[in-house]
């Protein structure tokens, strides 16, 4: 039915349609914000129209990295543009053209001024974001990865609150140095597999930064180079994702951006950091990431238990979101650390998860902060009364992301944790500590907004959910039960590349399972 | 049988209908139609699939039907504790045996009539249509909990029972209380749900499976895999049945966890009886009974178990007698018949507890929806002691509340009569000691359930005039179930008449019996002279409670003879009055303590994390960049301008050299060549 797509370049028109669609938008009259936002919503549809055939072509069993995209493009220094997605960067493609055209249909009434820059920065950060999950090629990565970091802070410092500037300047700085010492890692990597670096001989290959070229070495690489080598990607990553202690840039960037910045901050930049250790730090360097990892675990537990304890501590809606974003993430990472295939599973589809649910918790808070222009808890009590629809569809977006079963945050965290008790158990029940507290603080939040008597009178005329919002959080509570009610064609999808990197960090595994043997495959020829 | 799934779902259905397909569309006839019409088509469907099941030949072979319907969870191939590698997969599915028999039955059976009785007693509310979806929601999940056939189907319905006990206890949203109530169960619960998760993420990470007749069967063959040392000293066993049971003190409201049932009273009455008496609250008991083989290889946690039911049995009966509130009496009566059911647990008697667990659904309930029938009289009166002379009222109340309060005293031949009985015998034979903690307690509960009685029903009314005036017995539609579980509470107790000598009639034992497996720790029986001499021993105990509640709140006298009997003991009454201060204790420690814990961390990660360290590097670059511009400024510029200031200057001193007068010039050349020769001269002589 979709075999049309693998006649295009189907990853490259997936990515580059919003760039299209910014650059159209750009000869577009300023005036028109209606026009302006129709098209650029129609775009990110389209676009997202266009990823869906992905899920359905997509060969569960077939090669790991599909749709693959090739060519020359600065052969001095063995540069490529290499495209592909496995399993793995298929889910978080999806994810982010579902949230794409989410924040860009919650954007209508939320932003005013200024509408055409607003848009075209929103496309071009979905450019962004779509060639990280897709590249293949490390430079080409690279790329990406520092381009969506542009849009980003211009949607915080223009659009943002009271401390945009702040906030956005702090984002970049913050981002940038991470950035920054990941190509110091990358550059290592580079040099090492062609002519070698600090006294390290070179494994004399063709310079290349093809990441499955990286991959087919990691076994030659020194134990001490692969420690020094994580340590620089996990600055980067770890500051994206954001680890405990290099998280505080999130909740000033998630309290003063607008809400569609926020839901894609949470929703997908977020998942970066993650996908990073996942694509990069855990194939490439798995003698690194043995000797780190108690120390990748407990930072992943202090973050869980952390950012739960400090978000219970919060009076901004949004504030609070922020933290819990904190502990979630750390669930994912603990998962992805637990390096079994349960752990890496649930992790990553944890990742999902957290998209879809913090991403719909930001939307909500952007629902009555637009009626309000407040995120103080404070102000609010006894919504219920006034706004059921929303106060249904919260409840349930809450429940998602406390983990209850049926819901798919249950199904992620039991995954991650089943994972985490087999490696090491104690590990789990700490980390397990984080759902109690998830309950705790989300509840009350949930308490003091929606229940309790409506004494402020500022709240007496509060519209419920209107159509469009109905429509962009349907999808969103749709996905959560479909992956808590059946999960198995996303584990379906994961089952490949999560066997093919447990098989490169524990040996153990793979000398004893024995799955149809997954090797990295072979590089595409011109 | 095949339709099986189909019971959780009904409710499921029922619930989806009214909570978001019909919403305000059906006036009030269709929400209840709705809601009722799917519990009693799951008690329909449950009958048909038990009845199904005695006549099938599984049950015959004593095996059980498993229905799976369809693969979960697939979570990935890991590690077990044996180094082999498993792929853990856990589905959706199904199980009938008789334990899930009987749970099924009392679960829809129970349900459906307090659905009935909920139309009649909701009728005047707000919010009408969403107390059946969230009553129909907690029927699904209830039905999960126990025809699950894996531990996580099971949790499913375990956790969804408590998000629906958060809603319906939270019900009057609009107050200040009952949310709080709400929330302060759900994490109450989660703490316990904690545990629950350990023993489940221990059992998987050392069978690879959470399927019950797996896991059960492999062990029962094989009990020496769960009896090596485990973790912290700990067999397998005894660490799951650790982590279950303290999920199970969450859910069961057993000390130390029992705070949250109390508060939950906050809710509608029939959700108290529903929720807090009937159904939910009795999970706890259904999975350490479903988990006996475990329980049986782990002695240390079978006597923790046993232990810790006598001692809430007794501690919540002792609060129960200076209890004023309608509710909270039984509330706690519920945490003091809970606890029997642990003692029978932890003594080895699992029918026994199973069969309390039915008889007490039955009266408990009654009296719950007894209390609320009253509670609907008085206009919302919950204190008793603006009770009194109601059975004029309310005859019908009155005489099922009778029944019911006899059932749970113990008096002969009753349902509560021969459940406890067969809790008591069983704990004589294995423990002395927690049998006289049992029989106290059987007095205790006479006590303040024939004291309820008496200052609800007896004596002079104590309300106010309109009170009086407005005080009428309930419509048909509310009367009808409480004489439904009357008559259970009066006759349930026959299908488990104890074995008297070679006199074995024991339905209900031969019949749950079969899911109890025989390995190791097993049930103790007393003799036949014994086992009478206890029945006649607990039927003293009883009536001596009855004594004691009819002497101080009998009679026409009012509350002053129960005030001066509190009065004699002010420090005691004060204590049982307060509830042991428990909720004050765990406030002072836990709740303040993670409070302080949460500022404290808050001020560290914005002061310290963010103002130090982010910002401190922040101010640091500034800073050094400000240096910089200062070194830049004023020594390299400085350097810069240095050799042009030199030159300056230093030309500027030389220019007074250039005076153009020969006169000068032929001065500083004279004495330039004097300097020359006396240097000459001079150093050269003294060479």
């Amino acid at each position: 039915m979709f075999d049309w797509i693998h006649n295009i370049p189907i990853l490259s028109v997936v990515t580059y349609l919003p760039l299209v669609g910014a650059l159209l938008i750009l000869f577009m009259n300023k005036e028109s914000g209606g026009s302006i936002r129709r098209f650029a919503t129609l775009v990110a549809f389209v676009d997202f129209l266009i990823s869906l055939p992905l899920w359905f072509e997509f060969e569960r069993t077939g090669e790991l990295f599909q749709f693959r995209e090739s060519a020359s493009w600065i052969p001095s220094i063995g540069v490529r543009y290499e495209f592909g997605i496995d399993g793995i960067s298929l889910l978080l493609v999806l994810l982010t053209t579902l949230l794409g055209v989410i924040s860009f249909l919650s954007s209508w009434s939320a932003i005013g001024e200024r509408e055409k820059e607003y848009y075209i920065f929103m496309l071009l950060l979905q450019t962004g974001m779509l060639g990280v999950f897709m590249a293949m090629d490390f430079f080409l990565f690279y790329v990406f990865w520092e381009v969506m970091l542009v849009p980003m802070y211009f949607l915080i410092g223009i659009w943002g609150g009271p401390r945009k500037l702040y906030a956005a300047i702090k984002f970049f700085l913050y981002t940038l140095v991470g950035s920054v010492v990941m190509l110091l890692g990358v550059l290592a990597l580079y040099f090492y597999n062609s002519s070698g670096l600090l006294g390290f001989e070179g494994l004399g290959n063709p310079r290349t930064f093809a990441i499955l070229q990286f991959h087919e070495i990691s076994a030659l690489i020194p134990p001490s180079m692969q420690w020094w080598i994580f340590l620089a990607f996990f600055v980067g990553f770890a500051i994206k994702v954001p680890m405990f202690p290099f998280h505080t840039w999130l909740p000033d960037a998630h309290v003063e951006a607008p809400t569609a910045g926020s839901v894609i901050l949470a929703g997908v930049l977020l998942k970066m950091g993650t996908y990073g250790f996942v694509r990069f730090s855990l194939p490439i360097l798995p003698e690194g990431t043995r000797a780190l990892l108690p120390w990748m675990v407990a930072l992943s537990l202090i973050g869980i238990i952390y950012g739960a304890l400090v978000a219970m501590a919060q009076k901004d809606m949004k504030k609070l979101v922020a933290y819990s974003s904190v502990s979630h993430l750390g669930f994912v990472m603990l998962g992805i650390f637990a390096l079994n295939s349960a752990g890496l599973n649930g992790g990553i589809l944890q990742m999902i998860n957290h998209g879809l649910s913090t991403g719909a918790l930001f939307l909500l808070v952007g629902v009555i902060y637009e009626r309000r222009h407040t995120r103080m808890i404070a102000d609010y009590g006894g919504l219920s009364s006034k706004m059921p629809l929303f106060a249904t569809v919260f409840l349930i977006i809450t429940m998602a992301s406390i983990g209850l079963p049926t819901l798919n945050g249950f199904v992620g965290e039991f995954t991650i944790l089943v994972g985490a008790f087999s490696r090491t158990w104690w590990w789990a029940l700490v980390g397990a500590i984080g759902i109690v507290l998830g309950a705790a603080y989300m509840l009350w939040m949930f308490q003091r907004v929606f229940f309790g008597p409506l004494d402020n009178p500022d709240n007496e005329d509060l519209e419920d959910l209107n159509k469009r919002e109905l429509l962009y959080l349907m999808p969103l509570v749709i996905l959560c039960f479909w992956i808590g009610l059946y999960p198995k064609p996303f584990f379906a999808i994961l089952e490949k590349p999560v066997d093919y990197i447990v098989r490169r960090v524990d040996a153990d595994y793979a000398a004893n399972v024995d799955v149809a043997a997954v090797t990295a495959p072979a590089e595409v020829s011109e | 049988m095949r339709w099986l799934w189909l019971i959780p779902v009904l409710p499921f259905l029922g619930a989806f209908l009214n909570g978001v397909v019909l919403r305000d569309r059906l006036g009030k006839k269709g929400v209840w139609m709705v809601a009722c019409g799917s519990v009693l088509a799951a008690l329909l469907v449950s009958v048909l699939a038990i009845s199904g099941y005695l006549g099938s030949e599984q049950y015959s072979a004593h095996e059980p039907f498993e229905q799976s319907v369809y693969e979960w969870i697939p979570a990935g191939s890991m590690g077990l504790d044996d180094g082999s590698f498993a792929d853990v997969s856990v589905e959706m599915g199904f199980l009938l045996d008789p334990l899930s028999c009987v749970m099924l039955f009392v679960v829809t059976f129970v349900g459906f009539w307090i659905h009935w009785f909920s139309v009649g007693y909701m009728d005047h509310e707000p919010g009408f249509q969403r107390y059946f979806t969230y009553l129909n929601l907690f029927m699904g999940m209830m039905l999960m909990l126990v025809l699950g056939n894996n531990y996580l189907v099971t949790f499913v319905g375990w956790e969804g029972v408590g998000l629906c006990s958060y809603l319906l206890i939270g019900f009057y949203f609009d107050e200040e209380f009952p949310p709080y109530a709400g929330r302060k169960a759900f994490i109450v619960n989660r703490v316990g749900d904690l545990a629950f998760l350990a023993g489940m993420f221990a059992l998987v990470a050392h069978f690879g499976t959470l399927n019950y007749e797996k896991l059960f069967g492999t062990i029962e063959a094989e009990p020496a895999l769960v009896q090596g040392d485990y973790v912290l000293g700990m067999t397998l066993a005894t660490f799951v049945t650790l982590a279950l049971f303290i999920g199970a003190t969450g859910k069961s409201a057993q000390i130390p966890l029992h705070v949250w049932l109390p508060d939950a009273m906050a809710g509608p009455t029939p959700v108290s009886a529903l929720i807090h008496a009937a159904t939910m609250v009795t999970a706890g008991v259904y999975i350490v009974v479903r988990s006996n083989v475990l329980y049986q290889l782990a002695h240390g946690t079978s006597e923790l178990v046993a232990i810790i039911g006598a001692l809430t049995a007794i501690f919540a009966a002792t609060i129960g007698l200076a209890q004023t509130d309608i509710k909270k009496v039984l509330a706690y009566s519920t945490v003091s018949q809970l606890g029997y059911m642990f003692l029978a647990c932890g003594v080895g008697a699992y029918t026994a507890a199973i069969f309390h667990l039915m008889t007490h659904a039955f009266f408990k309930g009654l009296m719950f929806l007894g209390s609320g029938s009253v509670i609907h009289a008085m206009s919302g009166e919950q204190d008793m002691r603006k009770m009194g002379g109601l059975k004029e009222h309310l005859p019908w109340t009155y005489r099922t509340f009778v029944a019911g309060t006899l059932a749970i005293a113990g008096a002969p031949l009753l349902a509560g009569f021969f459940s406890k009985d067969q809790i008591l015998a069983a704990t004589w034979a294995d423990h002395k000691l927690l049998w006289v903690v049992g029989l106290v307690t059987a007095g205790l509960t006479a006590c303040y359930m024939f004291r309820l009685l008496f200052m609800t029903f007896h004596g002079p009314f104590r309300g106010s005039e309109e009170q009086h005036h407005h005080l009428h017995e309930s419509p048909p539609s509310m009367t009808i179930p409480l004489i439904v579980l009357a008559v259970g509470a009066v006759f349930s107790g026959y299908v488990g008449i104890p074995k008297l000598g070679s006199i074995d009639i024991n339905v209900f034992d031969h019949f749950v019996g079969q899911v109890v497996a025989h390995v190791g720790h097993g049930e103790h029986h007393a003799s036949l002279g014994i086992e009478l001499f206890l029945m006649a021993l607990s039927v003293v105990v009883a009536f001596a409670g009855w004594w004691l509640a009819r002497k101080y709140y009998g009679g026409d006298r009012g509350l002053a003879e129960g005030e001066r009997w509190a009065a004699k003991f002010p420090t005691v009454h004060r204590w049982l009055f307060n509830k042991y201060y428990v909720d004050e204790a765990y406030d002072a420690t836990a709740v303040r303590g993670t409070w302080a814990c949460a500022r404290g961390l808050f001020r560290f990660d914005s002061k310290f994390i963010d103002g130090v360290l982010v910002n401190g590097s922040r101010h640091l670059t500034v800073g050094i960049s400000l240096l910089s511009g200062f070194f830049d400024k004023y020594f390299v510029d400085g350097l810069v301008n240095l050799v042009g200031v030199v030159s300056q200057s230093g030309s500027r001193f030389f220019r007074r050299l250039q005076t153009g007068l020969v006169s000068q010039y032929a001065l500083v050349l004279l004495i330039g060549m004097a300097m020359l020769v006396w240097f000459y001269v001079v150093v050269g002589l003294r060479r």
